[in-house]
């Protein structure tokens, strides 16, 4: 039921910021951009979405590093967000662009 | 609040210092039912909020002071914009906007001292609200033990509310928190509530709060000397992408075990019990409607009902461990793909096992998925999973009509139907849930997204309180329903009696035995005599009861029916068409009223054991069909 996920494709802001959609186990950076996602298959609002990841403190500013990957389309993916570990999917993870380090 | 409730009578408060109302608020982990069950105890009541599917947990403690106190314990939240159902009762409790409640006098924030960041916004959003509260900053030991350093006074001036460091599991704190919100509920002044200027907040919004929260974090709070290693390394090894997934593997297992196997003696001394209690009570009672009544209708009532509890326990004792433990997360994580693929939560994978054993305890465990959507996803497609009360039935059928040889080098061929028929059950219930999503959601997908907690051990007293509630809530709730509906069922095979001098089985002139020769029409096309129709009917007290009734209907054997001489009349009297299609009918049919019971109960409404009754009758009837006519048309008629 759930097509294909595929990492937007617009132009990033800079050149090493990138949706943590694309992020890699063991990528650490800084959160530049919360947005959120809009499409028909989701079951809420892009806004709603982006209130969502905030109040998880997905929030500019915040560190974040991958800490893990589920084996199947490595996805859904494990997060640090400053001091707490989240997990989401790389779907909703799509609305946040990090500017990663050491690239 | 619906009248449904259990156990612990709540006392009266005396009249003179009037009850005080508080309730618990805080982040999902914050050990906010620990610090309920730590202040309450045994004097707890559960219920369902009215007109929702939302616990309510409440319960009454007296302050040192002697006032009586009502403590409620809310769902966890990240947030007052309620984005779940559950989440909508805390922000109107929180509003006092309840409806049929009363709101509370003081909050009770419950914060884990060492994952501050979030519930400080939470806080921010709280004092909008107006409402007087304490903030009880939990797993104090844990802090002290990472050497965290949390400046209080001047958190509790930035907060502009009194703090409490407690420790739930121990009861530490207890009394200075109770002496706190006894200070706000004693001065219970008006004035010193500050007006509601809570509404649902910006994005933008929520980001200014979450600066001023972690300006606020940054002042008060120097980082742990010795910061927690063990959990990273913990998931390191659960997380892992193929150890993780086998390590599940192989606890699903033991669980499976647990709940199929070690439940199994109990359940039998249970059974065993109640038939012996039937049997003495037949003998000893003068012989009589009222006798057949108590017997076979009300104590055998008991016993159907009490007999889940073995399983339930068992379940809720592991699913109780996987969640205090914090594993439940990190297991929703590592299936949230697979179960995806069938548009499943990846939580949901609980609810299915345990189905195997019994749809009621699965469903019951539905609890455990957040969204509304995906609870009820799982629980329309949990009685597809074979449970079993349907090998009883399965055992007959295979026993009499498929060939005791091996094929394929060595297979047993009864296996390989017995194997296939739950192969056929797990299939379409993966099939259904694909459709549910499309129909009834339209293919929507709810974010995924949530907190992987800090690993920790179990309490066993709190998992043992929170067992306990389990096993009230079961008895109150499904008792309540499948108590009744097997009065029902006794109440349509008794009556009216057989004509003085009948010959049939005193069945054939009840309700149902009429009901089943006047169905036996609609059942013909899928091969279905009257008597296997009349059998369906008590059948739906539960599945593998329809085995006993087949016995009686065809008056062998006596009322256990006697499976050896039941397979052998019916191998006689059946074609292979017929018994293919009849297994075919029992891996979708819904002859299970307590089943449609608890998902009365769980869903609050009728709609939904409507819906699944329907769909599985549908289902039923299509396979049933197929099977018969292709069998039919391969010379097996
Ligand atoms: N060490 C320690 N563990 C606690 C404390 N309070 C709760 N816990 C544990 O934290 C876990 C989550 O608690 P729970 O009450 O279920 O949290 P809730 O989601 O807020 O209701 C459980 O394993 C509790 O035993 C505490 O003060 N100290
Ligand atoms: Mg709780």
């Amino acid at each position: 039921m759930v097509e294909a996920f595929s990492p937007s494709l617009e132009a990033p802001l800079e050149a090493d910021v990138r949706p943590l959609a694309t992020a890699r186990r063991g990528d650490r950076g800084v959160i530049v951009r919360v947005t959120g996602v809009s499409g028909a298959a989701e079951a809420v609002a892009a806004d709603e979405l982006e209130r969502r990841l905030l109040e998880m403190g997905f929030v500019e500013g915040a560190a974040i590093e991958v800490l893990h990957e589920g084996l199947f389309g490595r996805d859904p993916i494990a997060v640090r967000v400053d001091d707490t570990r989240v997990a989401l999917r790389r779907r909703e993870a799509d609305a946040v662009s990090v500017k990663f380090d050491g690239q | 609040m619906t009248t449904d409730t259990v156990a612990a009578p709540l006392e009266a408060a005396p009249v003179t210092t009037p009850t005080a109302r508080v309730a618990l608020v805080g982040n999902p982990n914050a050990g906010k039912t620990a610090l309920f069950n730590a202040l309450t105890g045994s004097r707890q009541k559960v219920a369902n909020y009215a007109g929702v599917t939302v616990e309510r947990k409440e319960g009454v403690l007296t302050t040192p002071a002697g006032r009586q106190m009502r403590v409620l314990d809310l769902p966890g939240t990240y947030s007052l914009r309620a984005r779940s159902p559950d989440e909508v009762v805390t922000r109107d409790a929180v509003l006092g906007k309840l409806s049929g409640e009363d709101a509370p006098e003081a909050l009770i924030c419950v914060a884990d001292a060492t994952n501050l960041r979030l519930v400080l916004r939470l806080v921010l959003e709280l004092k909008q609200v107006g409402r007087p509260f304490v903030l009880a900053l939990n797993m104090y030991d844990i802090a002290q033990r990472q050497g965290l350093r949390i400046d209080l006074e001047r958190l509790s001036q930035e907060i502009g509310a009194p703090i409490v460091t407690t420790v739930a599991t121990r009861k530490r704190g207890l009394s200075e928190l109770l002496e706190q919100v006894e200070a706000i509920v004693a001065a219970r002044k008006p004035e010193l509530a500050a007006e509601n200027v809570w509404h649902e907040p910006t994005p933008s919004e929520i980001r200014a709060a979450h600066a001023q929260a972690e300006r606020i974090f940054k002042a008060c709070v120097k980082p742990p000397e010795r910061p927690d290693t063990i959990t990273g390394k913990i998931d390191g090894v659960l997380l892992h992408p193929v150890a993780g997934l086998l390590i599940l593997v192989a606890l699903m297992f033991v669980m499976f075990q647990a709940v199929f196997t070690w439940a199994a003696p109990i359940m039998d001394g249970i059974d065993g019990l109640f038939a012996a209690v039937v049997e003495f009570a037949n003998a000893h009672l003068p012989a009589g409607l009222l006798t057949s009544f108590v017997a076979d209708g009300l104590i055998a009532g008991v016993g159907s009902v009490l007999v889940f509890l073995p399983q339930i326990l068992i379940l809720f004792f592991f699913i109780l461990l996987l969640e205090d433990s914090g594993y439940m997360t990190r297991a929703a994580f590592l299936l949230d793909k697979l179960m995806g693929v069938a548009g499943l939560h990846g939580r949901a994978f609980i609810p299915l096992l345990s189905s195997f054993a019994c749809a009621i305890p699965g469903i019951m465990s539905t609890r455990v998925i957040d969204s509304k959507q995906d609870r009820l996803t799982t629980i329309l497609i949990a009685p597809l999973m074979t449970c079993s009360a349907r090998i009883p039935v399965y055992t007959l059928i295979i026993g009499a009509f498929i060939p005791r040889t091996t094929v394929w080098g060595g297979l047993s061929l009864q296996g390989l139907v017995m194997f296939g028929l739950f192969a056929v059950g797990i299939v379409s219930a993966l099939v259904v849930s694909t459709i549910i999503r499309r129909i009834f959601w339209r293919g929507t997908v709810e974010p995924f997204m949530m907190e992987l907690p800090t690993y920790r051990w179990p309490e066993p007293r709190n998992v043992l309180m929170n067992l306990w509630t389990r096993a009230r809530i079961f008895l109150s709730r499904a008792g309540r329903i499948i108590m009744p509906l097997m009065v029902l069922v006794w109440v349509l095979s008794t009556f009216p009696y057989p004509p003085e001098g009948a010959t049939g089985p005193a069945i054939d002139y009840s309700i149902a035995g009429r009901l089943g020769q006047f169905l036996a029409p609609l059942m013909a096309p899928i091969g279905f005599n009257w008597q296997m129709t009349v059998a369906l009917i008590p059948g739906m007290a539960a599945r593998e009861v329809a085995v006993a009734v087949l016995g009686t209907v065809y008056a062998v054997g006596g009322e256990d029916g006697e499976t050896g001489a039941l397979s052998t009349l019916l191998k006689n009297q059946w074609s292979l068409a017929t018994a293919l299609s009849f297994l075919a009918w029992y891996v979708f049919a819904p002859q299970c009223l307590p089943t449609l019971g608890v998902v009365k109960r769980e869903t609050n409404s009728w709609v939904w054991p409507t819906v699944m009754f329907v769909y599985m009758v549908g289902l039923a009837y299509l396979a049933a069909f197929i099977v018969y006519h292709t069998a039919v048309a391969l010379g097996a008629g």
